[in-house]
Formats: structure tokens, C-alpha cells, sequence
């Protein structure tokens, strides 16, 4: 519509809506900033982190419950305090991001790989193969996803055998909390199949005698992917949520590997003693993480829903 | 409308037999009954003997006939964790969670839905990029730090409101109810705030997100061209055609709050459903985990159902055949 | 302005703020009808019919406004009002009615109560009163029965009767102007002709005046008594129906009534149509530099396309048996029952069937087109569904080139039939992949069937058929979105001339389109038919544009062939009542003195 007097990035920019809508939405830069920023710090933990948590050797027990390093007590080795078993907190929570970072894009890819793929199949073959995905999908959503993830936890302890329960951990929370999220995803790409398989692009596919496969992957799949990406972001969301709260109630992560939700737990017991960073740094680390990643979602649904614009 | 719902009624049917049958998969095959039952000390004769007055050597199938037989009479079995009859631990510790869960609703709705309908209609507006805002937050903190926010201020900065337990309770009957005592009312307070804070949340973005479509629909267009007075508009037409779906939502949130206790319940210490639950989980008490798993699918189902049939109820083209064009 | 103006528009300019700046769409138009007359508004799409009819009822959406000019209604200014003052204008004083009734209305309340309440908006009267206003006024707009149906819900009424409950609804109040956007456009040709007439009726009783917005010309022709004619935002005519439809005096006009297809006579071509390609792009401030901007593929040129086309017609007709009568498609008796709702669960929810088509027998020569005309719900697209083999039939046989044309169930994936039979479908939005370029779009069906390998020369192949069908080669860089309706429906020829087919179905191509370009589109059609000895099955509600491009006729209703004639004949004298039924409702302008007939 318009003249053709633009530089490429002006016109990427105005023809690309999800681009331009983004950029002139602060709110958006904002969180994907903050976003990226967790991902970065989860992913140079190791390297940027003072001190290992996870090394037992490394921790003295003479340093526990030493709070920030502006207050008088303080220790300038720890910039915000220490816990319990004498684990600097700044390195607790970046490896804590780590972790619940790690656990919900696992789970949330399970999810989705398991939940569109039997979206894709139910939405385009129809028929029975359509009933029975949608009655399992009925089971899932009779239990809550707390519930599930609890379930699958509590049976993996029942089952495996003790040693090995903890190091299977990440396994079990990664098919816990993915099996309480897979619905969504099948859910949404059924529907979407749905309304792509009437258009008439597909049926051209189909007359023309392609393979369902490849008119799955080439032509209804590409098109689908947009509101899918807004049930990933929110689900991951949810999935980090989910993970903080498992560990928080003592079943999610193994004890000497703290999330972000161990230590919250860790620091509610002290309270009332009077420790208050124990659990006000991972609860504000935990908290500013899922805002983002919520608002992004938010932002990608606004772009995505033809009504709301 | 009748095919609806035996349609929907076979469908409650299947997955109740489904879950039933993972309960019953959890109980015979996770773990060991027998192992769970006896001492070290029990002989391997003894134990098999056992096995088999308990039937565990019959054919799987009359196993699972025997569960079905049990669930449908409300026998649940036995707790491995404190030997009490599962039944008897559920029927005393149901009003908490009831009682909890109602209040927390109560306040979810009762703010959700009409902020919901402010921020559809004001889309610019201080109070509603605040309230927007606010609603953003609340689906983001983890209900478990909602509540550690709300102890520490309201319990042991200001010291106003008990932190953990359910306080005075009178007994009803079989039910300890937590509503005649302010005791109880201090101590369900915070609780039902924490609970109801995330689901309050959900239900205002849901009834802001159907609304807002529905604004925007040609049939609204049609009454303002008809000069329908704009609070008629609002809240007599967008309005009903809202809720239809909002229904559906608000159902399904009942049993997000039954489910979300669990957390709450471990924070505060209620000792409810959800604390039950955990405390299973903890110790692998089999019975008492599958026997939770068959009552909130029992409670989704219903609630689904009757969510369903209201639907049927509320909307016309469900109920009357129509013309088509 | 005299005495019985009621509305008098002058200069009006309406603006709109987008994200690429302030955009004019209407501007300086000045238009006004007389109490007791209906004003035609027409245009095609991006005219801004509906922007004029939004602006006089303050309606416009929050990023428009009124930039300049004025509308006064009967001695009062319009266009300064703030909200409330015109909520109060809307209903008592003028009204407006929307294209779709189907979605007009609100579903979950009862019409009666719709009606009261609209009523007792604006008149002191109690509700027993409202009430019986509201029967007499749905009788007044032909509902029968209306003390019964008063308490019926919207969906509970028929297409026709939901758009009458509709004018009900916009009348009860007694305005004194209604605008009606696209009324009748949602609705069959039959119950147009009955909508219409009740405007027409309504209007001379109670002496209201109405704009009557459309894209149609044969139900200006009918209804107005002035009319208005809009391009791109501004006025390009104005006046006397008979006179600027008749014997216009602008360009364009002229070029659109030249286009509008005919009843009377059938013509070889559109002749002194819109042949400018950048006719159909929306805007006024469009770069003709992206039309024909010299992007050329080395040796790609429509007479490449032209030649390879030309080849495959000569090998298929090599191939064919000298002796064969030249029907080259057969349809016997054929029946298909749609929406059996299998089992649902465990037998519950079963439906019975629809019977889409019932024993429907037909033949298509060679080389030549065959219209499939009916009314919606006539089985017409169950019919192409069928040939492509999208849907099984329950019973009967299809003939393809003398060999049996299996159901789609057994076809198999590479049946010979998937090539040399095409379908060009009627919304030109969702028949292209719109993730896909042009080019790759293009290329699908040339390398599905074969036709080419080697990337360079799919490429030159795609090139060339784009500059066939009259599009700039460097269409092939873009995305589908970037065109025009009428720009899509060419690739979408395009792609189905690339398999090299021998039968195009064509699926209300030209449906969805403007009158200009549909004309172009219908050219183009032929063009390519008499070219290349392409045979066609046009499918359309349109009686007129099956007198222009059919050479016989099929009148499908309800699933039954009602009658199978030559064009010729058919026009001249049909003989089942039905189709005399249809050929008598379908608007005709044979009402306009001196018609610009060549």
C-alpha cells in the first residue's frame, strides 16, 4: 500500500506486524529484556556465579545465616547473605534460576511435542482417532495440574528405587509437569488444524493427492504456529510455577540441589527469627521471571487474537 | 438436546472408569500392601497368607471389580501411614478444605468478575491499567509466596492474624465449621485471600478477554445504532452473552481452588484435604493418594457436568432446534 | 436544500489515524436524499460506502473522525455532536441495518424483548403497549403469524425473516432516515427481491428516506431513486438513477456498467471495462512502479506458458480416441447425503443425513463451459466437492474422459484425474498458502506433477504463467497478502493451469470480487478457454454471469437438477418454473433507457 521509497529495515518493520507492534511496545521490550537477561544468568551460572552451591566441600558451616553485605553483620563475600548451610544466596539463585529455567523449557517441550502432535493428528484425521485423543484429554483435565505433577512424583517414589530417585529427579519432574501441560497445547493445535484443514489452500493440497504428512508439515503447521507460540509462553510460565511449587513443597528437586522454590521453603522456616533475605531474594528472583515471561505471553496473545485488536 | 446430555453423561461415565482404574493400577502395583502392612518380623507364610485373605492373588480383573465395588459404597480402605480408616480421615477433614475453598471463591468472584467488566468497558484509564496490572502480578506469584507476603506482614510484622491452623472451631454435627467464631473467621482470612488472589486473578482476565470480544460483536453494533442506552448495553446484553462462557470458566475454577489448597493448606498449616494429600505423598501412603485422585476427578466430572447442563440451560440455540439460514 | 431534504451532506471529509500516518478514505463528498426516496451509495471495495454511512450515524470506530464538511439532518448539524448528544439522535431520529442478520442479532434474547425494549428507549409507553407495536410492526415487515413468533429467538427464523426481524427492529422506532449497509448482500436472489420490495414499500408508506449501500447494481437499479457512485473515497457521479447508470457521463462509470454482466444478450467479451490491472489495488496513492517494474526471469514470457500449454493440449488430444462425442465429463445420477453424524458415542448424537444431491445427471462437452447455477444449499459446490473428489457420493457414477472417475475415498493419491481435472475455489483469502511466496505457491503443483525439476526451470515456467494471466513477473517475491482479491484469483488460475489440466471447476470465482474485476476475471477465463481448449464448470448464484460466460445451463435446488439446458435456449424461454422463478427475481437492468449495451 504503501511506496516502494523505504529501506528494507523500514518496511520490515512496518510489514512485519509482530515487529513493529513489539517495538513500539515498551511494556514488551521490557520484559523480553528482563527475560533474557534470567536466560543469560541461567546460562552463565557457572561461570559468573562466586561461589558452586552445589559443592558440599566448598561450604562451611560457620558462615550460615550471615545476612546482606550493607548490613553491619554482613560479609562482603556474599553480597546478599547466606543460608542455613552456609551457601552464598547470589550463587543459590543463579544456579535456582538455572534450575527452574532448565525444568520448565524441559517440560514445557515435552509438552508441546507430545500435545501438538496429538493435536495435528486428532484435529486432522477426524473420527475415532479424534474421540480417543480427546477423552484422554478428558482424563487429564478431571485432575488439576498440581495434582498430576504430585501424582507422577509420589508414584516415581514408589517405584524407584531410592538411590536413583534422586538423580532421575529432573526426569520425573520434566514428565510431571509436561503431562499436566500437554492438554493445552493439543488442545489449541486440534482447534487450529480444524480451521486450517477448511480452508480451501489445504484442500487445493489435497486434491492435488499430496501425502497428508507433507500437507501437514508444509502447509498446516507453519500456519498454526502463532497461537501456539502464546500457549508456550504462558505454559512456561506456568511450568516454572509449577516446578517452584513441587520444590517448595519438599518433592520437586533433591535437597542438595536448590531451585529457586527449595529456598524459599528453606527461608520460610526463618521467618520468624528474623533472616528476611532468605526469602525475600529468591521470591523476588522467582516472581520478576514469571512476570516477564507472562507478559511476553500477554503481548504475543494481543498480536496473535484477530478480535482483541 | 437430550443426545447432549447422555452424550455428556457417557462422557462423565468414561473418565470416571478410566481414573478409577489408575487408582486402582496405583494401589495394587506401586508399592507393596503387604510389605506396607507388616513388620519385619512377619514370616514370608504368614505374609503370603495374608496376600491371599486380602485377595491379592485373584485375577487383576476381579481385583479392579472388587475396587469399583469398594469405591462405589465409599469404602476407601485404610491409610498405610496411620492405619485410620481413609474414609473417616476424609469426612473430618473435608469441611476445612470446603469451607476454605468456598470463601476463597466467594472473593474471587465477587471481585473478578465485576473488575473484569470495568477493564472491558474502560480499555484507557488510570484505574484500569492499575487493576490490569495488579491481575498480571497475581498469576505470576506463586500462591505459596502470597501467602509467606501475607504472614509476614499481617503475622508476625503486625501480629494481627494467627499464622497457621484453623483456629476455633464449633462443631455442627459431624462438621467443625470455622464461620462462628471470629477466631476462625482471623484465621480463614488469610488463607482464603492467598487461595483466592490467583483464581481472582484468572476469572477478571477471562471475563475481560470474552467481554472485550463480545463488544466488538455486530450485535452490539445493531443496539448502539438503536440508541440503546450504553448501561443497558453493557450490562444487559455484552454482558449476558458474556457470562455463558464465563460459566463454563467459573466451573472449572472451583475445582482450581480445591486443587491450589494443597499449597495453601501446607503454608498455613490448615489441616484440610490438600495437607492430607501431601502427607501421602511424602510417605507414599498408596490408598490415601488414589482415594484423593478418584474424589477430584469425581468433583471435576460433576462439576463439568453441571457447568455442561447450565449451558444447555442458559443458551437458546442449545435448547430450541433452530432454523439455520 | 428544499423542503423535504432530509439529510443533506456536504464536503464531507472523513480521516482515519493508522500506524502509517493519517489516511484520508472519503473526501469532499456531498450527497442528499429527499423524505420518501431511497439514495443509492455504490462502489466497489475501498470506495468508502460504509465509512459515509458510519459517519452520519457517529459510529465511526475511535482512530476516525470527521475532518470536514457537514451532515445536517433536517436543519441540524451532525458532525459536531458528541457522543451522547448523537446516542440520542441513533434510533429516534435515523437508524441503520447491517449486512449479516445472522449475526445482528443477539442470540441468547427473545426478539420480542429486543423489540420492547427498543421501543420503550425512546417513547414513554408501558410494555403491554410496546408490546403490541411490536407484533404490528412484525407483520408490517411480512412476518407471519407474529403474535406467536414475537417470543421466538433469533435462530428459531430463516435467513430472510432474521433480516426482516431486523428492519423491524431499525423501523420501531420510527426514524426518519434509515442507512442500510449491504442489506441483502447475506441473502439468497429471491429473498433479496422480497427485502427489497419491503424497503421499497416501507419507504413510500411511511415516507422515510434511505441510503441504500451496495456493490450491486442490478439492486440500485431496483430501488434507487438517485444514486451516488464512489471511487476510491470521492464522488465520481451523482444524480438520477435512470440518467447516470443509463447514460453516464464519467469514465468510470461508464467503464463499471460496462462490466456489470447481462441478462439480455451474451457477449463474446466485457468490452470497455477497467482494464488496467492497477484498477483492482486499494488507494489512490498507489506506485504504479510495483505493477510493471521491469523484473523480468530470463526467457520467462507469457507466449512460453502460452506454447507449453498449446503442447499439452495437443498431446492430450493425440492421446484420445478421434471417435469419442466429446463429452468429456459425465455426471449419472448421482446422489450424495452429507453430515450422517457417525456414532458420536456409542450410537448417541447419530444425525440423519442431508441429501446435498439427488440423482443429478449431466454432461460437459469438450472445449466448452458448462454454468451450475442455484440458489445456497442447492448442492452446486457438493457437485465440484464431489468431481475433485473431495466428498464421496452415496450412489451414481462420474465419467471422466470416457474412463469411470472413482470416488475421492478410492482415489488414489496419484490418479491421473487429480492433474487434468483443477478447482479454482471462490475466496481468493484462504485458497493461497498465505505463508508461502508466489513462486513457491506456483511452483507446488509444477513439481508435484512433475512438469519440471531443475530450479531455474520451474522458474522460467512460473514466470512465464504469471505474465499470462496478466501479472508482473516479480509477483513471484511476494506474499499473497500483498495482492488484491482479483490479483489472488489470477495466481490461483495460474496454479491450476500449471498441472495442465484439461477441465477447470471453477467454484464462484469471481463471487467474492468487484464488479470491474470480476469482468476482468471472466475475460480472462475465456480467453484462456478459447486458447487453449480448456473445458470449464462455472459455478455461480449469478443467472447474469452464467448468461456471459456459460455455453449450457444447469439449474440445481435442493439437491435436484431442475433443468439442463443451451445458454440460448435457456435465456430465451426456461421451462421449469423454478428457473423461470429465478430468471424473474434475479435484478435486471433492462429497466435503464439507453442502456450502454455495445
Amino acid at each position: 500500500m504503501l511506496s516502494g521509497t523505504w529501506s528494507r529495515w523500514q518496511r520490515f518493520r512496518v510489514d512485519n506486524e509482530l515487529a513493529h507492534l513489539f517495538l513500539h511496545s515498551p511494556v514488551a521490550i521490557v520484559s523480553a529484556l528482563v527475560a533474557t537477561l534470567a536466560v543469560l544468568a541461567a546460562l552463565l551460572a557457572p561461570v559468573i556465579s562466586p561461589f558452586d552451591p552445589y559443592d558440599i566441600g566448598g561450604i562451611d558451616l560457620l558462615d550460615s545465616l550471615l545476612p546482606p553485605a550493607w548490613t553491619p553483620e554482613g560479609d562482603a563475600r556474599f553480597p546478599i547473605g547466606t543460608d542455613d548451610q552456609g551457601r552464598d544466596l547470589y550463587s543459590a539463585i543463579l544456579y535456582g534460576l538455572r534450575l527452574s529455567l532448565l525444568v520448565g523449557v524441559l517440560s514445557v517441550s515435552f509438552a508441546a511435542l507430545l500435545g501438538v502432535t496429538l493435536g495435528l493428528i486428532a484435529g486432522w484425521f477426524g473420527g475415532w482417532v479424534d474421540a480417543l485423543v480427546m477423552r484422554i484429554a478428558d482424563v487429564q483435565l478431571a485432575l488439576p495440574a498440581i495434582l498430576t505433577a504430585l501424582l507422577v512424583d509420589g508414584i516415581a517414589r514408589g517405584i524407584l528405587p531410592d538411590g536413583s530417585h534422586d538423580r532421575l529427579m529432573l526426569v520425573v519432574l520434566t514428565v510431571a509437569i509436561g503431562l499436566s501441560l500437554w492438554v493445552d497445547f493439543a488442545r489449541t493445535a486440534r482447534a487450529s488444524t480444524l480451521v486450517e484443514k477448511r480452508k480451501e489452500y489445504v484442500q487445493a493440497a489435497i486434491i492435488m493427492g499430496m501425502h497428508p504428512l507433507k500437507i501437514l508439515t508444509r502447509h498446516v503447521l507453519p500456519n498454526i504456529l502463532g497461537p501456539l507460540l502464546v500457549i508456550l509462553t504462558i505454559d512456561l510460565a506456568v511450568a516454572i510455577l509449577l516446578e517452584a511449587t513441587l520444590s517448595f513443597l519438599g518433592v520437586g528437586v533433591p535437597p542438595n540441589q536448590p531451585s529457586l522454590g527449595t529456598l524459599i521453603e528453606i527461608g520460610t522456616g526463618y521467618l520468624f527469627s528474623g533472616e528476611w533475605w532468605i526469602v525475600l531474594f529468591p521470591a523476588l528472583a522467582l516472581v520478576t521471571l514469571i512476570v516477564s515471561v507472562n507478559v511476553l505471553g500477554d503481548f504475543l496473545r494481543d498480536v496473535f487474537d484477530p478480535r482483541l485488536r | 438436546m437430550t443426545a447432549f446430555i447422555a452424550r455428556r453423561l457417557l462422557q462423565a461415565v468414561f473418565v470416571m472408569l478410566v481414573v478409577s482404574l489408575i487408582a486402582f493400577a496405583l494401589f495394587r502395583f506401586v508399592g507393596d500392601p503387604v510389605a506396607q502392612m507388616v513388620g519385619q518380623e512377619t514370616s514370608l507364610a504368614d505374609q503370603a497368607r495374608l496376600r491371599a485373605s486380602m485377595g491379592l492373588d485373584d485375577p487383576v480383573l476381579v481385583q479392579y471389580g472388587r475396587f469399583l465395588q469398594r469405591l462405589v459404597t465409599a469404602d476407601f480402605g485404610y491409610s498405610y501411614r496411620t492405619r485410620q480408616a481413609i474414609t473417616e480421615m476424609i469426612l473430618s477433614r473435608a469441611p476445612a478444605t470446603i469451607e476454605l475453598g468456598f470463601v476463597s471463591l466467594l472473593v474471587s468472584l465477587i471481585i473478578g468478575v465485576p473488575a473484569g467488566i470495568y477493564t472491558a468497558i474502560r480499555k484507557h484509564g488510570v484505574l484500569a491499567n492499575a487493576i490490569l496490572i495488579l491481575t498480571l502480578v497475581g498469576i505470576s506469584v506463586p500462591t505459596f509466596v502470597i501467602g509467606i507476603g501475607l504472614i509476614t506482614v499481617f503475622g508476625v510484622q503486625l501480629g494481627w492474624l494467627p499464622t497457621f491452623g484453623r483456629g476455633d472451631t464449633v462443631a455442627l454435627g459431624g462438621w467443625n465449621t470455622n464461620f462462628l467464631t471470629l477466631d476462625g473467621w482471623r484465621s480463614i482470612l488469610m488463607p482464603a485471600l492467598t487461595l483466592g488472589v490467583y483464581q481472582l486473578t484468572l476469572t477478571m482476565r477471562l471475563v475481560r478477554a470474552e467481554m472485550q470480544g463480545v463488544l466488538k460483536s455486530d450485535f452490539i453494533r445493531f443496539a448502539r445504532a438503536r440508541g440503546i442506552d450504553y448501561s443497558s448495553l453493557y450490562l444487559n446484553h455484552a454482558l449476558r452473552n458474556t457470562l455463558v462462557p464465563v460459566i463454563t470458566i467459573v466451573g472449572l475454577q472451583f475445582g482450581g481452588v480445591i486443587a491450589f489448597s494443597i499449597v495453601t493448606e501446607a503454608v498455613f498449616q490448615w489441616p484440610g484435604l490438600g495437607l492430607l494429600f501431601l502427607d501421602s505423598i511424602r510417605y507414599v501412603d498408596i490408598p490415601v493418594m488414589s482415594t484423593y485422585l478418584v474424589l477430584i476427578a469425581l468433583m471435576f466430572v460433576t462439576i463439568n457436568l453441571l457447568v455442561d447442563l447450565s449451558y444447555a440451560l442458559i443458551d437458546p440455540r442449545v435448547r430450541l432446534p433452530g432454523k439455520g439460514s | 436544500m428544499t423542503a423535504d431534504t432530509l439529510l443533506e451532506v456536504r464536503g464531507l471529509t472523513v480521516s482515519f489515524t493508522t500506524r502509517f500516518g493519517e489516511f484520508t478514505a472519503v473526501e469532499g463528498i456531498d450527497l442528499s436524499v429527499a423524505a420518501g426516496s431511497i439514495h443509492g451509495l455504490v462502489g466497489e471495495s475501498g470506495a468508502g460506502k460504509s465509512t459515509i454511512g458510519a459517519a452520519i450515524m457517529g459510529l465511526l470506530p475511535t482512530s476516525g473522525r470527521i475532518a470536514a464538511g457537514s451532515v445536517t439532518l433536517a436543519g441540524l448539524p451532525l458532525q459536531d455532536l458528541d457522543d451522547a448528544a448523537w446516542h440520542r439522535l441513533r434510533g429516534s431520529r435515523v437508524s441503520m441495518i447491517f449486512q449479516d442478520p445472522q449475526t445482528s442479532l443477539n442470540p441468547l434474547i427473545r426478539i420480542g424483548d429486543q423489540l420492547v425494549e427498543t421501543i420503550r428507549q425512546h417513547a414513554d409507553i408501558d410494555e403491554d403497549d410496546a408490546r403490541r407495536r411490536a407484533i404490528a410492526l412484525l407483520d408490517e415487515t411480512g412476518i407471519h403469524d407474529a403474535a406467536t413468533r414475537i417470543d421466538d429467538y433469533p435462530h428459531q427464523f430463516s435467513g430472510g425473516m432474521r433480516q426482516r426481524v431486523v428492519i423491524a427492529l431499525a423501523l420501531c422506532t420510527d426514524p426518519e432516515l434509515i442507512i442500510a449497509d449491504e442489506p441483502t448482500t447475506a441473502l439468497d436472489v429471491a429473498v433479496q427481491q422480497q427485502i427489497l420490495d419491503l424497503l421499497k414499500r416501507l419507504v413510500a408508506e411511511r415516507q422515510i428516506g434511505v441510503i441504500l449501500i451496495t456493490h450491486d447494481i442490478g439492486v440500485i437499479v431496483e430501488t434507487s431513486d438517485r444514486v451516488t457512485v464512489l471511487r476510491h473515497g470521492r464522488v465520481v457521479e451523482s444524480g438520477p438513477t435512470q440518467r447516470v447508470l443509463g447514460s453516464p457521463a464519467a469514465d468510470y462509470t461508464r467503464a463499471l456498467m460496462a462490466a456489470v454482466p447481462r441478462m439480455e444478450t451474451r457477449l463474446p467479451r466485457f468490452r470497455g471495462i477497467l482494464d488496467d490491472v492497477s484498477a483492482d489495488l486499494a488507494g489512490p496513492d498507489v506506485r504504479q512502479a510495483s505493477v510493471a517494474d521491469g523484473f523480468r526471469v530470463t526467457g520467462a514470457s507469457a507466449e512460453l506458458a502460452s506454447d507449453w500449454l498449446l503442447r499439452a493440449r495437443d498431446d492430450a488430444g493425440a492421446a484420445h480416441d478421434v471417435t469419442r462425442d466429446g463429452a468429456l465429463l459425465e455426471i449419472d445420477e448421482l446422489s450424495v447425503t452429507f453430515g450422517a453424524r457417525g456414532g458420536g458415542w456409542f450410537g448417541i448424537g447419530r444425525r440423519d443425513g442431508v441429501q446435498a444431491l439427488r440423482n443429478v445427471t449431466l454432461s460437459l462437452a469438450a472445449g466448452t463451459t458448462l454454468g451450475v447455477v442455484g440458489e445456497s444449499g442447492s448442492g452446486k459446490s457438493t457437485l465440484a466437492k464431489a468431481i475433485t473428489g473431495l466428498v464421496d457420493p452415496s450412489s451414481g457414477a462420474m465419467r471422466f474422459d470416457a474412463a469411470t472417475l472413482p470416488p475421492g475415498g478410492t482415489r488414489r493419491r496419484d490418479h491421473a484425474s487429480r492433474r487434468r481435472i483443477q478447482l479454482i475455489f471462490q475466496d481468493p483469502y484462504a485458497s493461497l498458502d498465505s505463508r508461502f511466496t508466489v513462486e513457491r505457491i506456483l511452483a507446488e503443483p509444477v513439481r508435484h506433477y512433475g512438469h519440471a525439476t531443475n530450479r531455474s526451470e520451474v522458474r522460467r515456467l512460473v514466470a512465464s504463467m504469471l505474465e499470462l494471466v496478466e501479472m508482473p513477473q516479480s509477483a513471484l517475491r511476494k506474499y499473497p497478502h500483498q495482492f488484491s482479491g482479483g490479483q489472488r484469483q489470477r495466481v490461483a488460475v495460474a496454479r491450476a493451469l500449471l498441472a495442465r489440466p484439461e477441465l477447470l471447476i471453477a467454484d464462484e470465482p469471481t463471487s467474492a470480487l468487484d464488479v470491474s474485476v470480476q469482468a476482468q476475471i471472466l475475460n480472462l477465463l475465456r480467453d484462456l478457454q478459447d486458447s487453449f481448449g480448456l473445458s470449464m464448470l462455472f459455478i455461480s448464484h449469478d443467472l447474469a454471469v452464467v448468461r456471459q460466460i456459460a455455453d449450457t445451463v444447469a439449474v440445481l435446488k435442493d439437491g435436484d437438477l431442475v433443468e439442463f439446458a443451451p445458454n440460448e435456449r435457456f435465456f430465451a424461454a426456461a421451462e421449469a418454473p423454478y428457473s423461470r422463478y429465478l430468471l424473474s427475481e434475479t435484478p435486471s437492468l433492462a429497466g435503464l433507457d439507453g442502456g450502454t449495451v455495445h
